[in-house]
């Protein structure tokens, strides 16, 4: 006889699954066990990773870094404990969303900066300085955070900021004026300083 | 490297749910599932990297369901009581729902080794590891289960033939 799995599967089982998949991650993060919850939000720079921890907001990535690499390396470098579990980025969404609508110029939203270590940690921590619309150059960076010497390691600190467009390595900019490499592509980096030069 | 957890869930779901249902029915299968997949999140991290994750599952599955099963005669439905609705077992009359009572029928560990190897796929090996017996007897049980479901089940067709 024919026995093939899908004789049990039903004819909802895709909504079912559903239904189940946002059960366990209510459970999941009632029980203490959502080591990493994430989501995609669309952007007018494109789909948008945003994923976090307990203690807060851990990565945004956009989708030229590969979605399914950046979860991987999440579950390495955190936990594998990672589920789809939109809610938890409920309020990282709707500030993204207002920033992209102009309605807001800073986030306001609990970071976890774990993903970073050492220099490249203390220059994103240093970022959110720059301000709303305003650009600074890597070497003006470096001397914020007491380094003027450092500027290529602000370079790389920018080149592997965790958490683009909320921690705004967008504003750093070559001390020609041109504007220098971007996790999101030049194209991406363009746009947000389009959008904020026109609010 | 130990992928997401989103990912067993994505690729070994729908196929919990499936032995699920076939162990404890449709109506306690979504419970079984969600105790299975919690707690498989639990442990997850101690899951080391080669393992099988579908074995793994279902051997967590197949307690799980003991504990449904277990709670659910502790508790029996009021029968008499609850308005009659329609079965979720599928299309009253159709074939799916003649599989379901004809697959409900059997005895319990024919239907665990069914549901074990027909729809989780997983060798007589790792069956006889989670039913506690030997490889034999777990392949016994799986044909002795296939051929009471021949016997009962009108909508059985032979390998390959449209039912």
């Amino acid at each position: 006889m024919n026995m093939s799995p899908n004789h049990f599967a039903g004819q909802s089982e895709a909504d079912t699954l559903a239904r189940l998949r946002h059960r366990l991650g209510l459970a999941a993060e009632a029980e203490g066990l959502l080591d990493v919850a994430y989501t995609t939000i669309d952007s007018p720079v494109g789909p948008l990773l945003l994923a976090a921890t307990p203690k807060g907001l851990v990565r945004v990535a956009y989708e030229v870094e590969d979605h399914d690499r950046v979860l991987d390396t999440l579950s390495q470098r955190i936990s594998p404990r990672v589920l789809r579990a939109p809610r938890r980025l409920d309020a990282a969404a709707r500030e993204l969303d207002e920033y992209f609508g102009r309605q807001r110029r800073t986030f306001d939203l609990p970071l976890d900066l774990s993903l970073s270590k050492g220099f490249r940690q203390l220059v994103q921590q240093h970022l959110p300085e720059i301000g709303y619309g305003q650009t600074r150059t890597y070497g003006q960076v470096a001397e914020l955070v007491g380094n003027p010497r450092a500027v290529r390691a602000v370079g790389t600190a920018c080149a592997s900021n965790p958490l683009p467009v909320v921690v705004p390595c967008h504003r750093v900019l070559r001390a020609d004026g041109t504007p220098g490499g971007y996790v999101g592509g030049l194209a991406a980096k363009q746009a947000l300083l389009r959008l904020e030069a026109a609010a | 490297m130990k992928q997401p957890f989103e990912k067993v869930v994505q690729e070994h779901g729908g196929t919990v749910l499936r032995v699920c249902r076939v162990i404890v029915g449709v109506h306690d299968a979504e419970d079984a599932w969600s105790e299975t997949f919690l707690a498989a999140m639990r442990s997850y991290p101690d899951l080391p990297d080669d393992a099988n994750a579908e074995a793994w599952l279902v051997t967590i599955a197949h307690r799980k369901a003991i504990d449904v099963l277990r709670a659910r005669k502790r508790q029996p439905a009021p029968v008499g009581v609850i308005p009659e609705v329609p079965t979720e077992l599928g299309l009253p009359g159709s074939e799916d729902g003649d599989l379901w009572q004809a697959v409900a029928a059997l005895p319990e560990k024919q239907r665990q080794a069914v549901a074990y190897h027909y729809v989780a796929g997983l060798a007589y090996a790792e069956i006889a590891d989670i039913l506690g017996g030997t490889t034999d007897a777990a392949r016994r049980a799986a044909a002795d289960g296939v051929k009471n479901l021949r016997k009962n089940y009108s909508g059985a067709a032979t390998e390959g033939a449209p039912s």
